[in-house]
């Protein structure tokens, strides 16, 4: 096995999952919080959109991140609004969400770029690149696991390595603090919570927040250190296969984790079967390989009774009378 | 030398509450001396829940003034309450199943933001008020895994922890045996001569002449009496309660002989899904013309029960003759071919079981029976017969108001119940099984519904009543079987049982 | 224990629709300032576009049809307890169904066995395509919303792949399969009534207007006049009431999704049989999510379906006027309007559903006191 081909894949499936780490994050934070969260998609395009434009006006990172965190968190508390503050149907308010953010990107793209809904490329100083430039090289030396190594774990932007530092993050906050203690209790009992003297609605809201932050990372990832620009629609439904991953890793940080590394080396995989014939199949269809994540979504999901593990309140508004 | 009384624990005054059209409390005042034991009475509807919770800040009142120890004082929110010493225990348990009891106990006044730290000084502190107070349990159990006795525990030392000098307790036995009921009294007298103020909200009339210094009866939102226990009688009590004289009774066997069998039901066995055991092998039968009792605590497999006999749930074990029909567990009946077999079930759950509450009354009214030849032929449904047979049955059994096209959930308790039973009453049936038919029902109703019982008894029905209300049980049941951890520990006929024999075999002991 | 007030029905059903529409396009208008257009400028384009001519009219209800038709299949399912989303997927897969029928047999069978046979392969498409994440919901617990979105990717690549690589005639360039026979086309009005003797402009519009006034009968009368709509509606108000009464919930989540996905595939009628004559890629173009925004408005009842379905062929024909006049816009303006619409109808009922029953109430004391009637628990 050529060991550049492992260390690529490896480090392809790292840099193609990151953004659904950090949606996945996102949407654990939220739904372990009882606030279901279908809404990640749109906050994601929303944010790389925000990203896009601030990057190539301002030429600034730091403004095109802060740009970003605030869109997605601004359509979080949206979403707060309308399920947390008040009683909304919390699947329809993110079906909402993903909908103003697909029409809402385009029609300001339009109207200020006027390239079609693109937003222009951000100049190469704006552009997020490896962190350690030299460092996929360095360890040449080393005997059998170097090359691998520095290629699948060394050449990587800050971001990715940040998604994955997320991770056991987002776990301490859960189950070491005093807040995740009261995260988890409001995602399962809000009246018990509101009984006990805290605020089942600043602690939603506070989860929201941080869901905005780290969807807003997602994005501007997208556009920031992948590609170099905004299109329309250039998700493609990773927000609900951050959620389908989310599920599969029942609402734990790091079974997310592998699940979203799943996605990403299947995406891995697929680019590199692109104009490959197989043996017996013969060239796979070019939207073959582009289903490919969604049907895997749909395996994943359906192999999964999701039902027993979710926190008993997803979903539920909370009402004071009860 | 003048003595100087002690100011009251609590003091409200003028306490007016509205919900939209409903006036929960009406200038209502209540003054509740420190260091003892107050109970608040009434039926459902009365307003005690909402006073109590007006007092620990769940509600705010719209207008009235509350003092606590002397100060007066405004309580936006449960925070507020907590601050000033007072305590609730619900009676639906404030718990996170997922969360250790220590957990519990912490959340909302955790001493650190580390949870490592802050668990650690809670448990220190916890050992000690479990030894001053007798309250035993294990802290880091799951509370999933904890009984309900144990879990009604947790909730006093919540309450004890966050240093409540007033604890406010609703329906706090509806959950336990009356042996349970026993050691809770134990528990709450020992609290009092500590010097902890006690507020029982309850509609146990007994319960309140056992435990109380003082009770305030509740009737339609306003305080009606106010009196030490010493002074208060239980008949004196429920006229206060409901306005008139009220005699509920007590069954004094069937009128005639039972007739011949109608239902049984061999050695059912049931296991759920997470492959715990619910009921291990219950046999029982009815005879026509008779009303069988199953008494015992909520949650000994009596619920179970009742959907496997309607169809609801399939057995893992057992038999069930119905109709003249033998059901195996492996082909076990469905609730379409059990009403076709004459057999009606009147749900324990109404809102979630019953009724449809967000169909109008008239389509409430034929849930279970839509196939009916009477209600549309082929496929399609006859309006205008299935509003006449609504009407019918809202004059029958007096539903209020009578409004067929009003929502099922627009009813008061009482009224959908009436018009449960007029559905499944109306279709004439051989077995009738009901579970707990006058749950959130107003006393008027209550009269009601016994007397539609015992006429159908009289028609030659075999009803079968499931009750966590011993009371009821007694009043109604020709032969009581009592169940405990999914099995019968004992059946009696009416003239045998007395409430410390039931009692005794609700805790799983045996008869002598 | 809490008695709030109720709305009337008709309040429910026209005036709170038409609050959260005029809430939407406020919104809409403030984000036309915010890039710079004027908005009564852009609004009076738009209505005069989608209604000031004949033209407009027609286009306005032949994009009305498509909505009616994705509106009805969110509605069922709405009533059977499930949020279908993929009402996009299913109208793509419908409208395969009907081409690959019309491009087979189109040569072979006259007019008046061709166009039903369309019909129930379209319908039939559509329905397979639902019933798939149907069954995982009911037998596995699969979350309907996001496996009916994910069916809606998969069905855009099988629609790419089998016209890039089967459907298209060789040597074509364009991504479109060959033009049926006579046959396979369904009369478009502007025949029709010229059949008639009435002059009418040229326009899209086509007889499958009224399937789709029919399938609104259809729906209406399966729903609330026959047992198996009152089996799917309990089950979709109240399972445990459902089962309490011997219906079973799995059996009703794959009829409603059925019924759900067959109507959406209905849309190949009006757009492939009606407007095309042959299979192409962009037929459905956010149509069913436009069915969403639609079914929410109009309260999930036909009536209110139709003409929320009016409004948004209005709003999409005048959007197109807009896109032409006023430099910077495109259609998608229309796509944020539906999510505001969806934002409003759907999450935040609960906010002016009691405001406009207090401001009813203010203006009519008998209506609060029948809900005093009403009496509650407590």
């Amino acid at each position: 096995m050529d060991e550049v081909f492992v260390g690529e894949m490896v480090a392809s499936t790292l840099r193609l999952s990151t953004p659904l780490i950090l949606c996945a994050l996102a949407g654990l934070l939220s739904e372990r919080s009882g606030v279901v969260d279908i809404g990640l998609e749109g906050k994601m395009l929303f944010a790389a959109f925000a990203a896009g434009a601030t990057g190539a006006v301002y030429g600034s990172t730091t403004l095109a991140l802060l740009a970003a965190m605030l869109a997605a968190t601004a359509l979080s508390w949206l979403h707060g609004l309308a399920c947390v503050s008040h009683r909304g149907d919390q699947v329809v308010s993110g079906v909402a969400v993903n909908i103003v953010a697909a029409g809402m990107t385009v029609v300001l793209g339009i109207a200020w770029f006027a390239q079609g809904g693109q937003t222009p490329p951000v100049s190469a100083a704006v552009r997020i690149t490896a962190l350690f430039p030299g460092a996929a090289g360095s360890l040449q030396g080393v005997p059998l696991l170097g090359p691998v190594l520095a290629h699948a774990l060394l050449g990587h932007n800050a971001l990715v390595y940040l998604a994955l530092l997320l991770v056991p993050a987002v776990w301490w906050l859960l189950f070491r603090t005093r807040f995740g203690l009261r995260l988890r209790a409001v995602g399962e009992n809000p009246q018990m919570v509101d009984a006990a003297g805290v605020s089942v609605q600043r602690l939603r809201y506070t989860a929201l927040t941080l869901n905005g932050i780290l969807c807003g990372l997602a994005g501007s990832y997208l556009v920031l250190a992948q590609n170099a620009s905004f299109s329309p629609n250039m998700t493609a439904g990773r927000g609900f296969m951050a959620l389908a991953a989310l599920i599969f890793g029942r609402w734990h940080p790091f079974l997310a984790l592998w699940a979203c590394l799943l996605f990403g080396f299947l995406d891995a995989a697929a680019i590199r079967l692109q104009g490959v014939k197989l043996a017996v199949i013969g060239e796979v269809p070019v939207q073959v390989i582009q289903a490919l994540p969604y049907v895997l979504t749909v395996v994943l999901l359906a192999g999964f009774i999701g039902k027993a593990v979710a926190p008993q309140a997803l979903g539920k508004p909370y009402v004071k009378e009860s | 030398m003048p003595r100087v009384t002690p100011a009251p624990a609590v003091r409200m005054r003028g306490i007016h509450k509205r919900f939209g059209a409903v006036q929960a409390n009406a200038d209502v005042a209540l003054q509740v001396a420190p260091g003892t034991i107050h109970g608040i009475v009434g039926e459902n509807g009365a307003g005690k829940s909402t006073l109590m919770s007006v007092l620990y800040g769940f509600y705010r009142a719209d207008s009235g003034q509350i003092e606590v120890f002397g100060q007066p004082v405004n309580i936006r929110n449960a925070d507020d309450a907590i601050a000033l010493g007072i305590g609730m225990v619900h009676q639906h348990f404030m718990l996170v199943d997922t969360l250790t009891a220590l957990e519990n106990v912490m959340l909302g006044a955790e001493p650190h933001w580390l949870l490592a730290r802050a668990q650690a000084a809670v448990r220190i502190k916890l050992e000690a008020l479990m030894q001053a107070t007798g309250l035993q349990l294990d802290l880091d159990c799951l509370v999933a895994d904890l009984a309900v006795g144990d879990r009604q525990r947790l909730e006093i030392l919540k309450t004890l922890y966050r240093g409540a000098k007033i604890l406010i307790l609703d329906e706090p036995t509806a959950v336990l045996t009356p042996q349970e009921t026993g050691h809770l009294f134990q528990v709450l007298d020992g609290l009092r001569k500590q010097g902890t103020t006690i507020v029982l909200i309850t509609h146990k009339l007994k319960e309140v002449m056992l435990l109380c210094d003082q009770v305030t009866i509740m009737r339609a939102g306003r305080v009606v009496q106010d009196l030490p226990v010493s002074q208060a009688s239980i008949e004196g009590l429920a006229e206060a309660m409901v306005g008139r004289k009220v005699n509920i009774g007590r069954s004094q066997g069937p009128p005639t002989a039972p007739g011949p069998v109608l239902l049984q039901a061999r050695d059912l066995v049931l296991r759920d899904a997470l492959q715990v055991t619910r009921l291990k092998g219950l046999s029982l039968c009815l005879h026509a013309g008779e009303i069988v009792g199953v008494a015992g605590v909520s949650g000994n497999g009596q619920s179970e029960l009742l959907d496997l006999l309607s169809g609801l749930l399939r057995p893992t074990g057992g038999q069930l003759e119905l109709g003249g029909k033998l059901f195996e567990a492996s082909a076990w009946l469905d609730p379409r071919t059990a009403r076709e077999l004459g057999l009606a079930h009147v749900p324990e759950d109404r809102q979630a079981r019953a009724l449809v509450m967000n169909f109008a009354a008239w389509e409430s009214a034929v849930l279970g029976y839509d196939g009916l030849p009477e209600y549309g032929q082929g496929g399609w449904l006859d309006h205008p017969a299935m509003r006449r047979a609504t009407g019918q049955y809202m004059e029958r059994f007096d539903v209020r108001p009578r409004n067929p096209e009003l929502l099922s959930s627009k009813f008061s308790g009482g009224n959908q119940q009436k018009l449960v039973l007029a559905r499944e009453l109306g279709q004439a049936p051989k077995v009738l099984l009901v579970g707990q038919p006058t749950r959130g029902v107003d006393i008027g109703a209550i009269e009601f519904i016994y007397s539609q019982l015992r006429a159908l008894r009289a028609a030659g029905c075999a009803v079968l009543l499931v009750s966590s209300e011993l009371d009821e049980i007694l009043a109604l049941s020709d032969r009581v079987i009592v169940m405990y951890q999914g099995a019968v520990t004992g059946e009696l006929p009416m003239a045998d049982c007395s409430e410390a024999r039931l009692g005794m075999l609700m805790l799983g002991g045996a008869v002598q | 224990m809490r008695a709030s007030y109720s709305l009337p029905r008709w309040a429910d059903l026209l005036l709170l629709p038409i609050v959260c529409l005029g809430l939407a396009l406020l919104l809409a208008g403030l984000v036309v300032l915010l890039v710079g257009q004027d908005p009564v400028r852009v609004m009076t384009v738009l209505v005069q576009g989608a209604l000031g001519t004949q033209r407009g009219l027609s286009y306005t209800l032949y994009y009305a049809t498509t909505f009616i038709f994705t509106g009805l299949a969110v509605a069922v399912a709405f009533h059977g307890g499930l949020f279908n989303i993929g009402g996009e997927g299913q109208a793509i897969m419908g409208g395969l169904g009907t081409g690959l029928a019309a491009l087979y047999l189109s040569a072979l069978l006259p007019a008046w066995l061709m166009l039903p046979l369309m019909l129930i392969s379209g319908a039939l498409f559509g329905m397979v395509w639902a019933i798939v994440p149907a069954y995982l919901q009911a037998y596995r617990g699969s979350h309907v919303v996001i496996t009916t979105i994910m069916f809606n990717f998969i069905a855009s690549s099988v629609l790419v792949y089998l016209l890039v690589n089967h459907l298209r005639p060789a040597g074509s360039m364009s991504v479109e399969s060959a033009p049926f026979a006579a046959s396979a086309k369904l009369p478009t009005m502007h025949e029709a009534l010229a059949a008639l003797g009435i002059a009418w402009p040229s326009s899209p519009l086509n007889l499958s207007l009224f399937l789709a006034l029919l399938a609104c009968l259809g729906v209406y009368l399966f729903l609330w006049r026959t047992r198996g709509g009152y089996h799917l509606r309990a089950v979709g108000s109240s399972p445990g009431a459902a089962e309490y009464a011997g219906i079973q919930s799995r059996h009703q989540i794959v009829i409603a999704m059925s019924i759900s996905g067959a109507l959406a595939g209905l849309v190949g009628m009006n757009e492939i049989a009606g407007v095309n004559g042959k299979l192409l890629l962009e037929f459905v173009s956010g149509a069913g999510f436009t069915g969403i925004a639609v079914s929410l408005m109009g309260r999930n009842h036909p009536l209110g379906i139709i003409l929320a379905s009016l409004l948004f062929g209005a709003l999409f024909q005048g959007g197109a006027e807009v896109a032409f006049e006023v430099p910077g816009f495109s259609r998608d303006m229309v796509v944020m309007v539906q999510g505001f619409i969806v934002l409003f109808s759907g999450a935040m009922a609960y906010v002016f559903a009691p405001a406009l029953a207090w401001c009813l109430a203010l203006l009519r004391p008998r209506a609060v006191a029948s809900s005093r009637l009403g009496a509650t628990d407590g």
